[in-house]
């Protein structure tokens, strides 16, 4: 949470206390605007998204958690924590029941207000952007009462993204037709699922390609995640295409869609499982996706000796 | 359950025979005049505007003849094959219960299919290659089976075809039951929800030209039965005791009728997901233009049903160009407010 927010919060003495025991009575505003008051740092944690799990034991405290939600499996310890259900079905019961003093959950977690008139302290968190990841990172960091730690691995984790897609960047410039700043990035098509659903380059995952130097071949006025015509896909032609392994191998029995050269040529970036985790969770992990993202768009995007064979033949 | 003629419901004076047939060429060659009309539209639109789509009929290169002939005439043409489809299996569901409400998923196809296709997703998702037949069938396949597996279910559990009550009730059973075990099925794997939304919502994004011949098939194989078996849904209308007092096999008509309306029903789901209204929709249509017996309804309802579907398509691709709405979604507004439309027209004059 940034000074902007510390100043709408009107506790601008609390915001402005620094220290490791920070969140000894502390108020701080969650993603719902909501002010949750910490009288200590907490000990008893449930988290009820996988992101929030990973951010907890990101920060060394995973030792704090004391039940997850169905779908966190990393890190491998928390596997055999309780589960306490999903988004739609959270176990209300089982959480009231662990006497939690912190339960982080989704914006969307349909039993915050039920949990909150249970007596239960909840915290909502969102995280639809890149730049949510530090800021979740740090408020959790604060409630935590590890605010150093927080700022230290959210400044590394930022580090490590931008320098790969930095470095990504540089060299498809350098390798692409032509060289140099001026020449044209790989254009590329993430789908999402078979709608087709593109991640736009307002998504967390688009920004993570635009770091890249990729070209995204979804327009930002398209919003986040929009439902694409396929034609807009065929007609934009794009150069890599990502998407789940099930899917990849039907693309060229989409109408059309053998004449696109990402499709033509094989040039199709699938990820594995825990590996795709990296890449849609906005999370400590997303160093890690930003750098299977980059390994295979430097494997599958053209290069300039292939560009100057094709157009030698 | 009360059930009700759509005679009796949607009464309207009888004029005589040459009148009627006359109305009815008129009505049959503006519905295929829409058609088409609706056909060279979907060509333009897409995500090009009108003046460059017109200027690629005129001089195509590769890319745009591809668009123009692989993408949007397969997917209109399938479309209107689909919402004919589901237009004949609504004349049929609604002669066959004689309830004006019933549409072709009331025998739980569409909660058969949803399942079918959960259980394709998660095969697909939890066992990349191990599962040959899971990617071999795809979605269209496993929703196929799917809604022919919950008919069939249906229809046993209603202990065969003769009751009406019964099979109604049997179909909403089996439309919860399925229904709540996709949901189930579904909860461990929270990433295919999307995947199942957009089949849900039902999409005709990626129809082929094979899946429109599939379909056009279908729709044939669909319609001549039905055509020929008209008689007895007329002969229905009067009751099932008269029916049979007319020398009517009553389990033959039901159940050819019925597996028409199955096998249908279930391609439409297989290739465009679920979408709603237009069965439910196209043989109002017909009948508050036209005062019609059965055969001229079952010819009626799929040339209504198409060009809806095919307008719906277009919407869809047009409103929010260059990206998409769901096409179920857009035929849920235009059915919701023709509904409505018809309700207020009956109260005032009633």
């Amino acid at each position: 949470m940034g000074a902007g927010a510390c100043g709408l919060m009107a506790v601008t003495a609390l915001c402005a206390a620094p220290g490791p025991t920070h969140a000894e009575g502390s108020v701080i505003r969650d993603d719902l605007g909501r002010d949750i008051a910490f009288s200590r740092s907490p000990q008893r944690v449930i988290t009820l998204l996988p992101s929030a799990t990973e951010t907890v034991c990101a920060l060394g405290a995973c030792d704090r958690l004391v039940a997850t939600d169905r779908y966190s499996g990393w890190p491998a310890q928390v596997r055999t924590l309780p589960k306490t259900g999903g988004l739609v079905d959270p176990a209300i019961e089982l959480i009231v029941g662990l006497r939690p003093d912190l339960v982080l959950a989704s914006r969307s977690q349909r039993s915050l207000d039920r949990l909150r008139e249970l007596g239960v302290p909840v915290f909502a968190l969102n995280s639809d952007r890149y730049a949510d990841i530090g800021r979740t990172l740090r408020t959790v960091g604060r409630i935590l009462g590890l605010p150093a730690r927080a700022e230290e691995l959210a400044r590394s984790i930022d580090g490590d993204v931008r320098r790969i897609g930095g470095e990504e960047a540089a060299r498809l410039r350098s390798d692409s037709p032509g060289g140099g700043a001026a020449s044209a990035p790989p254009s590329v098509y993430f789908e999402v699922d078979r709608g087709p659903y593109a991640a736009g380059p307002l998504s967390f995952i688009g920004e993570l390609l635009g770091f890249l130097g990729a070209r995204n071949i979804v327009t930002p006025d398209l919003g986040a995640f929009p439902q694409l015509n396929p034609e807009y896909v065929v007609r934009h032609n794009p150069d890599v295409i990502f998407i789940s392994a099930a899917e990849g191998s039907h693309l060229a029995q989409r109408p059309g869609w053998d004449t696109i050269r990402a499709v033509r040529e094989g040039r199709l970036c699938s990820f594995a499982a825990d590996t795709i985790d990296t890449i849609v969770r906005p999370g400590p992990r997303v160093a890690e996706g930003m750098r299977a993202l980059a390994e295979c768009l430097d494997r599958q995007a053209p290069r300039a000796a292939g560009v100057q064979a094709a157009g030698a033949t | 359950m009360s059930v009700q003629s759509p005679n009796v419901i949607f009464a309207k004076a009888v004029p005589d025979a040459a009148e009627s047939s006359h109305r009815l060429a008129v009505w049959l060659v503006c519905c295929v005049a829409l058609t088409v009309l609706l056909t060279c539209c979907s060509l333009g639109v897409g995500t090009s505007s009108f003046g460059t789509s017109w200027h690629w009929l005129l001089s195509p290169d590769a890319q745009s003849s591809v668009v123009l002939w692989e993408i949007r005439l397969p997917r209109t043409i399938g479309a209107w094959f689909a919402g004919a489809l589901l237009g004949l299996g609504g004349a049929i569901a609604q002669g066959l219960f004689r309830n004006p409400l019933a549409e072709p998923f009331l025998l739980g196809t569409a909660s058969g299919a949803a399942l079918g296709v959960a259980v394709s997703l998660i095969a697909i998702d939890s066992s990349v290659g191990e599962l040959a037949w899971a990617g071999k069938l795809g979605m269209t396949g496993t929703a196929f089976i799917g809604s022919c597996a919950a008919i069939a279910l249906t229809i046993t559990l209603s202990r065969g075809v003769l009751q009406t009550s019964s099979l109604l009730l049997a179909g909403i059973v089996v439309t919860f039951v399925l229904g709540a075990i996709t949901q189930l099925a579904l909860l461990a794997k929270p990433e295919l929800w999307r995947d199942m939304q957009t089949f849900l919502l039902g999409s005709t994004a990626l129809l082929s030209w094979s899946s429109a011949a599939l379909l056009g098939g279908v729709f044939f194989v669909c319609l001549i039965p039905a055509a020929l078996l008209s008689r007895g849904l007329d002969a229905l209308t009067l009751g099932e005791d008269t029916a049979q007092t007319l020398g009517l096999s009553l389990p033959f008509v039901r159940l050819t009728l019925l597996g028409v309306l199955s096998f249908g029903t279930a391609a439409v789901v297989g290739q465009v997901g679920i979408v709603g209204f237009v069965g439910l929709i196209a043989p109002h249509l017909v009948r508050e233009t036209l005062s019609v017996n059965h055969r001229q309804l079952l010819i009626g309802a799929p040339l209504c049903g198409g060009a809806l579907l095919q307008a719906a398509d277009l919407l869809s691709r047009w409103l929010v160009s260059p990206a998409e709405y769901p096409v179920g979604a857009v035929t849920a507004c235009i059915g919701g407010s023709y509904l409505v439309l018809l309700l207020w027209r009956r109260s005032r004059n009633g």
